[in-house]
């Protein structure tokens, strides 16, 4: 593998190890914006520009945003008092590594079937909008939908907050 | 060690660390974080296998990872949201605490 | 009752037997009667005892008059109503009556006492608060002996037999408040009881033996020559033919309603019931019943008696009978209570009864009987004339003197007495105990009777004197003057008295009318009978005998008249023989040493099982059942209820347990989702390898 790919992958997993293990909870959002950049940069070294870019935009660009916003709402800055990691963190670890253990075999065991390289594909904008509307018009509206949904149901929330917000201020 | 094998090892590892910092952190938000990490090292694996797949040019790798992140972007709006609530009535956001459908 | 009637109609069978049925049912419905009355109706009560009476004497009569007239005739009746009582298959029960000389004579004898001594009880129960039921038992009495009298079958016998022991029971505890007459009365029907089991071992031997309970049913009842033949060829235990192991248990039944040794015990002790009833029961009738039984089954008695010579059964009864006389002839010497004397006597006289029977026949010993009932009667009611004269005092040396006090008293017993001492040719007694001496003179098979019997009536002679003499001569020695009873008591007497005299005429040796009644022979007038071998001989020795034993006991007692704290003249002669007789020579304390103590051993050992070992095991059974009670409890509690528990709460712990699982807490559910992908994910790879 060339070098800017173990470059990437040192800054993917690197800033994904910090947003899980920092104390401060913002320190740990912003890390995983790191590892988000990292994602798309991936992204982009595997010729899915497309992706990549889509990638960045929302994860880093909303959804990093959206983290730190709650993390502020729900006055995440401060340092918890009872330590951040749970009393069975042990348990916890090793389940994962255990899930990435048989992952990993997964994958080395699979490592004859797996596809060589190929070349590189020429994938336009174009060919994006069209599949999207052509042949994954489905998935599509269904996506439309969901995030029509998700939109609506963040809006009740915020309503009910309101009147919570109403009900504190009178005690 | 073919590149996809080299990519989707990255992916298992990302995947591994999100679930771990899921499994282990007491704050919600960092719970939710975790899951954003797994997610992501789901859509390295889609677009790892669209890149060294036998047919590219059909973009549904691309595709699904679109539609990954455009889900995965929802779902973090509304779970943040619920947090935001929790936190509104618990004052707290640690999950330790939120037991109340102990058994 | 009856389910089938048949009967038998027999060639003679006259009107008077047809209603021989009435004379003891007479009396008995007006027990009956009675027994509804109030205790205040006396007049009624008594009015219905003396009416049944009369007309059972009546009926008697007529029927002693149609024998006797049969008789006359040359023709020996004897007539039958025999009926089935029960049929069970093959077997069937009969009862029936029978008129023939012997139950005629019987049936006259006992109506005609009895209606004597019923009159003689109005005037002595006069003064008892419980005169209607002493009549009402008197009644029941009577009937029941006259059924004895005309039975044909030995099971109506029995019956009647019985009827008669509880009667006498009944009549003996009158006085019941007495402790000392009600155990007389026990001591009566137990002993009675003893002799009454044997008579039934008897009475169904021969059932079974003949298969007929009739004594006479033309020729096939048991009495007769057929069924006796065959009882003759049975062969019984100890060398006895069955007919006479049969006799000999009927005898033993017999003994014990007459009085035999060793059966006499209860008889002494009778004398606690009213004067009236010891005359009637224990003098005239009840106890005559055993000697009329010997009489009524004397074929089977001499059944297969050799020419000359006698029965295993009649000399049983002819041993018994002499030892009996002389046994309490002795007794009777040592006495103090004027009816006591009499009661040994009694016994006496029975055993005379007994032995004449054994040795002489039918005839020898009912004549006796016939005699004896009048002249005890006779004694018995005179004694409780003097009873109630001398104001309930029985003691007789606190008597004395009452020959000018009661003088008809004195005179009708003094008759009585000679009679029964047998004072020569004006009394009935001389010429019926003669009878008896001169069987047993003629007796084949020993000449101990004989002596033993002499012996006995001079013993007769010295304590009848004796009596007299302490009651009627000498000074009174009691505490209120006495007085003469009413005439309601002395009629009677005079009545009795006279036959006492009368009656020895009809069984002279010059006229044997009596025995040729009963044994169906001509009877004719002949003095010269007198002449006959050893009878002149006889005679005259006997009154000797008679007048020795009266000489001696006046010489001793006369007119002396000892004080009750003085001893009797004999006590001082030999005070240790005297003391034996007076103690009844111990009988009775053997009886209670060995039998009484048995049972009340007895007792004491079913005592101590019932309450032990019956109880004991029904407590067990108890105890068993709670201790089942309790472990059924144990069970319900502990195993089921507790493993029912136990379950429960095992299901809701493990369920607590289980619910722990689910810990509110997302981590843990993501961390078993994070197992379960692993899991799958391997089972997937194992699953897919080649």
């Amino acid at each position: 593998m060339s070098f800017i790919f173990y470059v990437l992958t040192a800054l993917t997993v690197a800033g994904a190890l910090a947003a899980v293990l920092l104390k401060n909870t913002v320190h740990c959002a912003l890390a995983l914006s790191v590892a988000f950049t990292g994602m798309a940069l991936l992204f982009l070294n595997l010729d899915a520009q497309f992706a990549g870019f889509a990638q960045f935009m929302v994860y880093v660009g909303a959804v990093a945003i959206l983290v730190v916003f709650a993390i502020l709402l729900t006055k995440g800055s401060e340092t918890p008092t009872g330590g951040v990691f749970s009393r069975t963190w042990l348990m916890g670890l090793v389940i994962a590594a255990g899930v990435f253990a048989v992952l990993g075999w997964a994958v080395m065991g699979s490592m004859k079937a797996l596809p060589q390289l190929t070349a590189v594909p020429q994938v336009t904008v174009l060919q994006i909008g069209n599949a999207l509307v052509g042949r994954y018009v489905l998935p599509l509206e269904i996506v439309a939908v969901l995030l029509t949904a998700a939109m609506i149901g963040a809006v009740i929330v915020a309503l009910h907050e309101r009147s919570e917000v109403a009900k504190e201020g009178q005690k | 060690m073919t590149p996809l094998a080299c990519y989707l090892l990255v992916a298992a590892l990302m995947f591994s660390i999100g679930l771990a910092g899921a499994l282990t952190r007491r704050n919600a938000i960092l719970v939710l974080i975790g899951i954003e990490l797994m997610l992501n090292a789901a859509n390295l694996n889609l677009i790892a296998f669209w890149r060294y797949g036998p047919h590219p040019e059909k973009l549904t790798g691309m595709i699904f990872a679109i539609f990954s992140i455009a889900v995965a972007a929802a779902e973090a709006a509304v779970g943040l949201g619920l947090v935001i609530q929790i936190h509104r009535h618990a004052h707290t956001t640690d999950i330790d605490a939120m037991d109340r459908m102990k058994g | 009752m009856q389910e089938t009637i048949s009967f038998t109609p027999l060639v003679a069978a006259s009107p008077i037997t047809e209603i021989l049925w009435l004379i003891p049912i007479a009396p008995i419905l007006a027990s009956g009667v009675a027994a509804l009355l109030k205790q205040g109706k006396r007049k009624v009560s008594a009015t219905l005892a003396i009416g049944s009476m009369s007309f059972a004497l009546l009926l008697s009569l007529i029927a002693f008059a149609h024998v006797a007239a049969g008789w006359m005739h040359g023709q020996a009746v004897r007539e039958t109503v025999n009926f089935t009582w029960i049929q069970v298959g093959a077997a069937h029960v009969d009862l029936g009556w029978v008129l023939d000389p012997l139950s005629s004579v019987m049936l006259v004898m006992v109506s005609f006492v009895g209606l004597l001594i019923f009159i003689y009880s109005t005037g002595y129960m006069k003064d008892d608060e419980n005169y209607t039921r002493f009549f009402c038992f008197l009644s029941l009495f009577a009937g029941a002996m006259l059924g004895v009298v005309i039975s044909n079958s030995i099971l109506l016998l029995f019956m009647c037999w019985e009827l008669v022991g509880l009667t006498s029971y009944l009549l003996i505890g009158f006085w019941y408040q007495k402790p000392s007459a009600a155990a007389a009365a026990k001591k009566a029907f137990l002993t009675t009881r003893v002799g009454d089991v044997f008579f039934l071992l008897g009475m169904v031997w021969l059932f079974s033996q003949t298969g007929t309970l009739l004594f006479y049913n033309s020729g096939a009842g048991s009495m007769e020559a057929g069924a006796l033949t065959g009882l003759l060829a049975q062969p019984a235990a100890w060398g006895l033919t069955a007919a006479g192991a049969i006799g000999l248990l009927i005898f033993a039944g017999a003994a014990g309603k007459s009085g035999q040794f060793p059966l006499h015990v209860w008889l002494p002790d009778a004398m606690e019931g009213p004067t009236p009833v010891s005359a009637l029961i224990h003098a005239a009738t009840m106890v005559a019943a055993g000697v009329y039984l010997i009489a009524r089954v004397y074929p089977l008695m001499a059944a297969g008696m050799p020419s000359g010579g006698t029965t295993v059964a009649l000399t049983v009864v002819t041993w018994v009978g002499a030892f009996t006389a002389v046994f309490a002839a002795l007794i009777a010497v040592a006495q103090n209570d004027i009816k006591r004397i009499l009661a040994y006597s009694t016994v006496s006289q029975l055993g005379y009864m007994m032995a004449g029977l054994g040795m002489g026949g039918v005839a020898v010993g009912m004549f006796h009987l016939i005699t004896h009932a009048f002249f005890k009667a006779l004694l018995f009611l005179g004694a409780g004339s003097v009873i109630h004269g001398c104001h309930g005092e029985q003691d007789i040396r606190k008597m004395g003197g009452l020959k000018s006090d009661m003088v008809v008293t004195f005179i009708t017993y003094s008759i009585g007495m000679l009679a029964l001492c047998g004072f020569p040719l004006a009394f009935s007694g001389f010429w019926s105990k003669d009878g008896i001496l001169e069987a047993a003179q003629h007796w084949s098979v020993a000449k101990a009777p004989f002596y033993m019997l002499v012996f006995g009536a001079l013993l007769t002679a010295f304590y009848m004197t004796r009596q007299v003499a302490y009651v009627f001569f000498g000074v009174w020695r009691g505490g209120k003057p006495a007085h003469e009873s009413p005439k309601s008591m002395t009629a009677p007497l005079a009545i009795l008295a006279f036959f006492a005299m009368a009656l020895g005429l009809i069984g002279t040796p010059a006229w044997p009318w009596f025995h040729a009644f009963l044994d169906g022979r001509v009877a004719s007038f002949n003095l010269m009978s007198f002449t006959e071998s050893g009878l002149p001989g006889l005679m005259f020795s006997s009154t000797v005998v008679v007048l020795c034993g009266l000489w001696l006991s006046w010489k001793i007692y006369g007119d002396r008249s000892p004080r009750p704290t003085e001893p009797d003249a004999l006590e001082k002669a030999s005070p240790m023989v005297w003391g034996w007789l007076r103690d009844r020579l111990y009988v009775d304390e053997l009886y209670g040493a060995t039998v009484i103590a048995f049972y009340s051993w007895w007792a004491r050992v079913a005592d101590w099982l019932d309450r032990r070992v019956w109880g004991g095991a029904v407590a067990g059974v108890a105890e068993s059942f709670a201790l089942w009670a309790r472990l059924n409890r144990f069970l319900d509690t502990n195993v089921v209820d507790g493993g029912f528990d136990t379950g429960c709460s095992g299901l809701s712990g493990s369920g607590g347990l289980l619910a722990r699982v689910q810990t509110g807490r997302v981590q843990t559910y993501l961390r078993i989702l994070a197992l379960g992908v692993v899991a799958l994910v391997m089972i997937l790879i194992w699953s897919s390898r080649p």
